[in-house]
């Protein structure tokens, strides 16, 4: 089987407006790979139209997950097949607590009449807690209710590493973090980094990237990949912006 | 779901069983004189119960202010009284299996099933019955339907029956006052604190779910007890107007919650009076869950007769397709420093509406009294309505009074990001919307709390997709 996901020459439209335009990307299982771009070019457009959005109309192209073609599958399904995305705005769900949310989508990841372990639970919950230095009262809190910038984004990447999924997409969990907030989300994810995860990080700034380091580099411009290279690509665009790309493109 | 009938006045443990009593169709002297015959009422009750007949036939439908559907009811096509034996028993096998599917997966036990169903007259709950009887009554409480209660204890039923909900209150008070039977009376004496919630679930054989069920329960000074009323199991009923009287009486000191979590089926109109008087440092708590009916019309209030007397309604209602929830609280305040709360949340999914009607009167010779109001209301569908009618007078300037109203919305969003994380449109809904009525389900005892996010979870499912 192909072990990864790939994109290929997906359009996608919102309302009358074409936002992708044929694009075309695999991240291998194993790998972290970053996408850039400048704010319009469709960053976060690709990451809802992955996860099955309906706000966003597929109107040509592939996207398969190990093979197996995303675009036929619900949203809680590609969730539970292993894809999952981390929010650039995560949700508040009032009056639903952390710990209530993650056992009832773990829950939805196991057969019919199986109950999850509490006590598992709350263990493996705590150790990955722990990891992102959360404290243990955000279990009790309501997801994302009240929470800070970076408690959110703390937040996804705690989801992440409960739901254990095969692809993760990362929608500039950058944004609105400060320095020690990002390193320690950059941890978390460094942490489960390996062969069995492919990270797709969408992000504006290089800024991240210096913490998880990726192993290729694409740069997204009106809806399509215009270039494609390694950790220095991320470095050389810091350096000189967009502009000098969308001009050669 | 309604196709099912039970005969809920099988088992009524004050009269003999095996026999038949059924006032036939229709509400005229004759029919008051069948139930005190049958019943053998003594002369006052059936003096009373007379004249409230008068009373309903002269007071006029409240269509002024409520809603018209009211006028669906077909007050003739009715049966008052029904007892034993009067309808045919029905084998499991031949129950729907629809609602065998409600019972299983509300996890309601194999024996009650039976019951609710109409298979069985008697659910086995004597036992648990008498022991809580049994309790109870060696603290001198006591606790018997209100049959029993204005023949054996006249001296302490008949001072207060009647006198918190006047016959003449409401079109269907009076109706209650002519024809009610079945129901609760419960006398807890002073300093006498009970420590388990007295069920009317436990009496689940007797007339308790009867149409026109009354109680009365008298709290003496320094006393206190918890009364739970209903279970979350649906309830198959042929008859289509329930409409019961609940008078509470917290003497000084004393307290009182009051438990009701219903879930009547969609043809039922369910028009209820309820109501309680506070005297000095007494509380009063209606926590009350409306799931269901065609119609619910019901506003639990307080009257909070004595200095620092407490009120509080706690309200969750949810309205189904097709359905209205019309329901709220009436706080009155009636001496210096009472204090009353409310807190109403509504959920409406489909064509389901929900009306919040509230009233607090707080005149202007008091002193110190305060009011807190909040209703908040959840929308599922875009063909989901939801009402608000707050009536709040507060007179002289010594009193503190808040209110707070929301209307919400399920947003796409909440669902979408739920979905990515697993879960089902319907485990998304269902999640958000146990999620709004979080803090209030708290407030019920944890076997009710359980059955209530089961039943949400169940009634979430068809509403979407």
């Amino acid at each position: 089987m192909i072990m990864k996901l790939e994109i290929k020459n997906l359009h996608a439209t919102i309302g009358d407006r074409e936002i992708l335009k044929g694009l075309s990307l695999e991240v291998p299982k194993g790998e972290v790979h970053a996408i850039m771009g400048p704010n319009g070019s469709g960053k976060s457009t690709l990451s809802k139209v992955l996860a099955g959005h309906e706000d966003y109309q597929v109107t040509g192209g592939e996207a398969l997950m190990d093979g197996r073609n995303l675009l036929e599958m619900g949203i809680d399904e590609r969730s539970r097949e292993g894809l999952f995305l981390a929010f650039q705005y995560p949700v508040e769900i009032p009056g639903v607590s952390n710990a209530n949310f993650l056992r009832a989508a773990l829950q939805a990841r196991l057969p019919k009449g199986e109950q999850i372990d509490a006590v598992k639970f709350y263990q493996h919950l705590y150790q990955k807690m722990d990891m992102l230095k959360m404290d243990r009262s955000f279990t009790a809190r309501s997801v994302n209710e009240g929470f800070s910038g970076g408690e959110k984004k703390r937040n996804e990447i705690l989801q992440m590493a409960m739901l254990e999924p095969k692809y993760a997409i990362l929608d500039e969990t950058d944004s609105g973090l400060d320095i020690d907030a990002l390193k320690i989300v950059a941890d978390g994810v460094n942490a489960m980094r390996g062969p069995d995860l492919g990270v797709l990080v969408i992000t504006h700034y290089q800024r991240l990237l210096d913490y998880i380091r990726p192993d290729v580099v694409h740069v997204l411009a009106d809806g399509r990949i215009i270039r494609t290279g390694g950790p220095e690509l991320a470095l050389e665009l810091e350096e000189k912006g967009y502009d000098w790309l969308l001009k050669a493109a | 779901m309604s196709a099912v009938d039970i005969d809920r006045s099988v088992g009524d443990f004050s009269y003999p069983e095996n026999h038949t009593y059924d006032a036939g169709f229709g509400l005229s002297e004759q029919t008051i004189d069948y139930i005190c015959n049958v019943k053998n009422d003594p002369e006052w009750v059936r003096e009373f119960r007379k004249r409230a007949l008068k009373v309903f036939n002269e007071k006029p439908m409240p269509t002024n202010w409520a809603t018209k559907d009211l006028e669906a009811i077909e007050f003739q096509k009715i049966r008052y009284y029904l007892s034993s034996g009067s309808q045919p028993k029905r084998s499991w096998d031949e129950v729907p299996d629809d609602v065998k599917r409600t019972f299983e997966r509300l996890g309601i036990p194999e024996q009650e099933r039976k019951f609710l169903a109409g298979v069985e007259a008697q659910f086995d709950s004597e036992a648990a019955y008498s022991n809580i009887q049994k309790a109870v009554s060696d603290q001198g409480v006591i606790f018997v339907n209100s049959t029993e209660g204005l023949k054996e204890h006249a001296e302490i039923f008949r001072p207060w029956f009647g006198k918190v909900i006047p016959t003449g209150d409401n079109k269907f008070s009076a109706l209650n006052s002519a024809v009610f039977s079945g129901g609760s009376f419960i006398y807890v004496p002073k300093g006498v604190k009970v420590k388990h919630p007295l069920q009317a679930y436990f009496r689940i054989n007797s007339e308790q779910f009867g149409q026109f069920e009354r109680t009365l329960i008298i709290v003496d000074e320094g006393a206190e007890v918890m009364y739970m009323e209903g279970c979350t199991a649906p309830k198959f009923e042929t008859s289509t107007l329930h409409s019961a009287v609940v008078e509470l009486v917290a003497m000084k000191g004393a307290k009182i919650q009051y438990v009701t979590v219903q879930n009547w089926s969609a043809n039922v109109f369910n028009l209820v009076t309820k109501r309680g008087i506070a005297h000095e440092d007494a509380e009063i708590r209606w926590i009350d869950c409306n799931i269901g009916s065609r119609l619910t019309m019901k506003y639990p209030g307080v009257i909070m007769k004595g200095r620092r007397a407490r009120g509080e309604v706690i309200s969750i209602a949810l309205a189904g397709n097709g359905q209205h929830q019309d329901t709220g609280a009436k706080m009155i305040h009636a001496a210096d420093e009472t204090t009353s709360n409310i807190v109403s949340k509504s959920i409406s999914l489909g064509t389901g509406r929900s009306t919040y009607r509230g009233q607090v009167h707080i005149p202007k010779h008091l002193k110190g009294c305060k009011n807190n109001t909040e209703c908040d209301a959840l929308l599922i569908n875009s063909s989901s309505r939801t009402d608000t009618y707050p009536a709040i007078t507060v007179r002289g300037n010594e009193h503190a009074c808040q209110h707070e109203a929301s209307v919400s919305q399920v947003s796409a969003e909440q669902i979408f990001y739920m979905q990515q994380r697993g879960l089902s449109e319907g485990e998304a809904m269902s999640l958000s919307v146990n999620g709004f009525i979080n803090d209030l389900v708290r407030e019920f005892p944890m076997e009710y709390s359980v059955e209530l996010k089961r039943l949400i979870d169940l009634e979430m499912e068809g509403s979407v997709g």
